[in-house]
């Protein structure tokens, strides 16, 4: 199960540049489904037909948070805009990729107190002597994202990229071996961190009956941070609430059931700010009941964000026995 | 006065007290907006996110005119987020509640069985005289259930719903103090149109819906909206009336009548015949001018598909957002009666008038 | 149709009825098939055959509302997409009656030397019509009315224009020049849409009607190349040449799209730069969420101070911005997709 966490989570996909992450996510999934389409906005929705169920939407975000170069210097430096929540204390001195390979590093214009230290002070330096070196290799408008090596600590695993490819993981995970007459939508979304805008028209195409979206949330249970009910290790997180949705009473009810009845670990969440896709997917045309499983999640929108094996296990299973369920509530 | 066999200010007690945070407008505002309805309207069903829709059928040929009405049922409050040691709740809120009116405020809390909760303070006492002004943060505030944990674990989990205890309270005159009447006003100037519409002859459609989840972002709205396609959507609301401290001119007044309010989120059109309706009902109303969002479901119905022409009507109301939220009824019944006589001057011809913006 | 006489008519966002009179009177002059919507947009049409391509610019500019009428006559108003910065000591017209009005401001010799450190607020800034009186006041205006910036259309130097409203006149000037050619491949509509300063309003639901299989937001967009920003902070230059967004807060341009807007413009020698900000949004955000989406981008005509009294633009960035736009949809005609 490691393996394909680590395989998603290295590939390159900031929020409108999807495409190889699109690729290696479609190579894993294309097995376990029946047909699979790429929209307008580039999502990859994988289709395992049903047979009478009902259409479900499981959505993943395919992209992470990154940033995209507005301008070259005639001195070879990098100057961008942000692709989602990126801030400047996890972006200063950390190494960067485009999807040519180009890397690059982080740097700021001096800064005397760390309150000033704001995004449009920093850089990304690719080791160019001059404009045309730079040019060489990057052009406006291309994005990069953040680098950092997939780590194994043994229950826990480290990454950039876990929000959301690790969802994606355990969608494909939950796709391995599934029997229901459900019709399963896989939706691999694109730019959820830049307003949920993939998973908005991959709904609207779709029409489902109900949308299940995975997503990590942050946990309450680091030193001294912000408190929150979720903790690594105890479970899958079923939601409640966040900004951009308050999830269908009556799914996260039955999702509550279902976990009890198969005795998988599980936790409620109630996330005071931050959004997913289902927020999105709730609003489809007129209505669909729309619910979240969370991966809990320390450090997100870090380059090292760190999950639990366990949790991550136990989302799959949640979600398979949801697929597996009658969906009726 | 009217003679009118649905009596506004005992709905509006009845749904004030009711409970229906957004989202979770089933516990017991969805059936009171429902029972209220059905003796108005033809058919009452619930849609998919829990919207209360009402249909009645107008005296039209086929391609009738279709105005959908929105009021919108729920109330904000809070939510239980973690259950700390010796059983206090961390909270947080569900749309826009003002963290300084939560101390001293009696709760319930919606565990297996509604609780009731307090969310205290330190005593004067023991507050030094430099932390006395400045307000308490949400985040630091807990709820006391006065159990001992254990119970409390048994009784409450994370993601439990929390509404303000409140009683209305009948202040002079047919002023109406309680939670909540942003926007069970709204539903029932609803409630009073449908009744008074009984008098008229009407061509179109009539969809009175008491919406869902409009303080957390218009939502009941947009998705009943997309399913009713209506030609003409009014949005009734409420307003800030005169408040001690406001300046004059950001508010109405309490007592002469709903505002109609004008602006990039109001058809023209639909303005005017608002209007129109007032003057030939010879009720005096105020005026609301919005240049761009009014905050309200009107914004989210225009958005509705190819675009519907939209209008707002709204209730002066003092202490918006608070549990003592004040109203004159007498603004409530009179905007029923406009909203009636629009309702009635609704034909093909006007309807067919409104691609053209002005 | 030329453009000192559109960018002079007033529209602010919801009151755009003289442009859009002024507009569809010009589309029924050139014989092009038009229609209008509960918003209040304009959609041409051109072309049967081929992909729907959706080509947008919001006839909307920013300005202000009258809120309230004060027992001595003077009158408050709320800004709309206007910062407080800019409203002292300008000249107004309010209603479709233009009446003058004049934003005041407090006598330097009345003043402290403090007060002169910070922008007065909008709630303490007042028009004046001259009216001594509500009564008098509300013979002539109304709570609702709007008002527009009494700036004259002027040519600065040969090609350099200042006017109000470029923002985004401009963009309504290149959807003229592109329905004055002929169509074949694609499916044009030109949608000259209402609202988009207080939301790419019109945008959402005339694209929700269309359908398209892909848009292009035309804007008068920001142009900082004066002394006050700081020289990293431009966002673009005047004269620098037709402007290609790669990305704003309401829409991620789709790439191939982009790299086929710089393609073009450098085969055909055509002036281009990049919109080096990534702040602002406009109705490529809307076109983009339509129904199950579509690809966008967003081509703009650099403009000096937009969202002020004034703003000013050159006739070789207006040119370059037609010429590839023009090249654009003769390429999708010739095949192109995103």
């Amino acid at each position: 199960m490691k393996d394909l966490v680590r395989k998603v989570t290295e590939a390159f996909g900031p929020s409108g540049a999807e495409d190889a992450v699109r690729e290696v996510i479609r190579k894993e999934v294309q097995p376990y489904v029946d047909e699979i389409r790429v929209d307008a906005l580039g999502n990859l929705i994988a289709h395992k037909k049903g047979n009478g169920g009902k259409k479900v939407i499981l959505d993943g975000h395919m992209d992470e948070i990154g940033l995209m170069v507005t301008r070259i210097d005639d001195d070879g430096f990098l100057r961008f805009g942000t692709i989602g929540g990126v801030n400047p204390f996890t972006s200063l001195a950390q190494r960067v990729y485009f999807g040519n390979g180009t890397v690059g590093v982080i740097g700021s214009e001096r800064v005397d107190e760390p309150k000033d230290l704001k995004m449009e002070k920093l850089f990304i330096d690719i080791g160019a002597k001059d404009r045309k070196e730079a040019e060489a290799k990057v052009r406006v408008g291309d994005s990069c994202a953040f680098l950092q090596p997939f780590v194994d600590m043994g229950d826990r695993i480290v990454a950039k990229a876990m929000d959301d490819r690790v969802a994606c993981a355990a969608i494909i995970e939950t796709l391995k071996g599934l029997t229901t007459n459900h019709d399963i939508y896989a939706v691999f979304a694109t730019q959820e961190e830049v307003g949920l805008r993939g998973a908005r028209a991959a709904a609207f195409g779709i029409e489902p009956d109900v949308g299940i979206a995975l997503d990590v949330t942050p946990t309450g249970d680091t030193p001294k941070g912000r408190s929150a009910n979720v903790s690594l290790g105890k479970g899958a997180a079923i939601k409640v609430m966040d900004r951009s949705i308050i999830c269908h009473p009556a799914l996260k009810n039955y999702m509550v059931k279902i976990a009890e009845e198969k005795g998988i670990k599980h936790q409620l969440e109630v996330l005071e700010m931050g959004g997913t896709d289902a927020g999105a997917i709730q609003m489809t045309r007129a209505g669909i009941p729309a619910g979240v499983i969370s991966i809990p999640c320390r450090y997100v929108h870090s380059p090292c964000e760190m999950v639990d094996m366990n949790d991550y296990e136990n989302c799959v299973k949640l979600t398979k026995a949801l697929c597996e369920s009658p969906l009726t509530f | 006065m009217s003679s009118l066999s649905f009596n506004a200010k005992e709905f509006l007690k009845k749904a004030s007290m009711a409970h229906g945070l957004s989202g979770f407008e089933f516990m017991s505002a969805a059936s009171v907006a429902e029972e209220a309805m059905a003796g108005l309207v033809d058919e009452v069903r619930r849609d998919t996110l829990g919207n209360v829709i009402g249909v009645r059928k107008g005296e039209g040929v086929e391609s009738r005119p279709k105005i959908m009405l929105a009021g919108h049922m729920d109330e904000i409050g809070l939510m239980v987020t973690k259950i700390e040691e010796r059983g206090f709740l961390k909270f947080t809120q569900i749309g826009g509640v003002d963290p300084r009116i939560l101390p001293g405020h009696e709760v319930i809390v919606y565990g297996k069985r509604p609780l009731t909760g307090l969310i205290g303070v330190k005593p004067p006492h023991l507050t030094p005289s430099d932390e006395a002004n400045k307000a308490e943060k949400m985040e630091d505030l807990a709820i006391d259930l006065g159990m001992p944990e254990e119970e409390v674990r048994d009784l409450v989990k994370p993601g439990d719903v929390v509404t303000f205890k409140r009683q209305v309270t009948e202040l002079m005159g047919d002023v109406l103090s309680g939670k909540s009447m942003d926007d069970r006003a709204g539903v029932a100037v609803i409630l009073v149109a449908m009744d008074e519409l009984r008098k008229y002859r009407c061509q179109a459609d009539v969809f009175a819906i008491a919406t869902v989840q409009e303080e957390t972002g218009l939502k009941g709205a947009a998705l009943s909206a997309y399913s009713v396609e209506p030609d003409i959507g009014i949005a009734i609301d409420v307003c800030h009336a005169e408040t001690p401290g406001v300046p004059e001119w950001r508010t109405a007044c309490l007592g002469k009548g709903p505002a109609i309010a004008t602006g990039a989120n109001i058809h023209p059109k639909v303005y005017a015949a608002l209007d129109k309706a007032a003057k030939d009902l010879g009720i005096p109303v105020q005026p609301e001018p919005a240049p761009a969002a009014t905050g309200t479901d009107a914004w989210a119905i225009q958005m509705s598909r190819e675009g519907v022409a939209t209008g707002l009507i709204s209730i002066p109301l003092r202490y918006m957002h608070t549990s003592v939220e004040t109203l004159s009824v007498g603004d409530v019944e009179k905007a029923g009666r406009i909203l009636a006589a629009f309702i009635a001057s609704v034909d093909a011809a006007f309807v067919k008038e409104l691609t053209t913006w002005s | 149709m030329e453009l000192r006489e559109l960018a002079t008519l007033p529209g602010v966002a919801g009151n755009e009825k003289e442009v859009r009179d002024a507009i569809m009177k010009e589309l029924a002059t050139m014989g092009v098939q038009f229609e209008t919507d509960v918003l209040g947009n304009v959609v041409a049409r051109k072309g049967n055959t081929g992909p729907k391509v959706l080509v947008d610019a919001h006839m909307d500019e920013v300005g202000l509302m009258i809120v309230y009428i004060e027992k001595n006559g003077f009158l408050r108003f709320a800004a709309v997409g206007v910062p407080a910065s800019v409203l002292l000591s300008k000249r107004v017209y309010i209603g479709k009656d233009k009446v003058p009005g004049v934003i005041g401001a407090k006598a330097i010799h009345l003043q402290q030397p403090k007060e002169r450190e910070t922008v007065i607020p909008v709630d303490q800034i007042f028009i004046d019509t001259g009216a001594k009186s509500k009564e008098e006041a509300e013979k002539k205006v109304k709570v609702g009315d709007y008002a527009v910036f009494d700036t004259e259309y002027e040519e600065l130097s040969p090609g350099v224009v200042k006017s109000k409203a470029l923002d985004d006149r401009v963009g309504c000037m290149l959807l003229f020049e592109v329905l004055k050619e002929e169509w074949e491949g694609i499916r044009l509509h030109a949608v000259f849409a209402t609202q988009e300063e207080i939301g790419t309003r019109g945008a959402r639901i005339s694209s929700y009607r269309v359908g398209p299989d892909m848009g292009i937001a035309l804007e008068g967009t920001i142009c900082a190349d004066i002394p006050l920003a700081d020289k990293d902070s431009y966002a673009t230059r005047l004269g620098g040449g037709a402007v290609v967004s790669v990305m704003d807060r309401s829409s991620i341009p789709n790439r191939s799209m982009v790299d086929q807007l710089v393609k073009l413009a450098r085969d055909n020698s055509i002036p281009f730069q990049f919109r080096e900000a990534t702040s602002g949004g406009n109705d490529a955000g809307a076109i983009q969420a339509a129904r199950a989406g579509c690809p966008v981008a967003s081509l703009s005509v650099p403009c000096r101070y937009i969202h002020t009294p004034f703003a000013v633009m050159s006739q070789n960035d207006f040119d370059a911005a037609k010429a590839l736009l023009i090249a654009f949809l003769k390429s999708v005609e010739g095949g192109f997709r995103p």
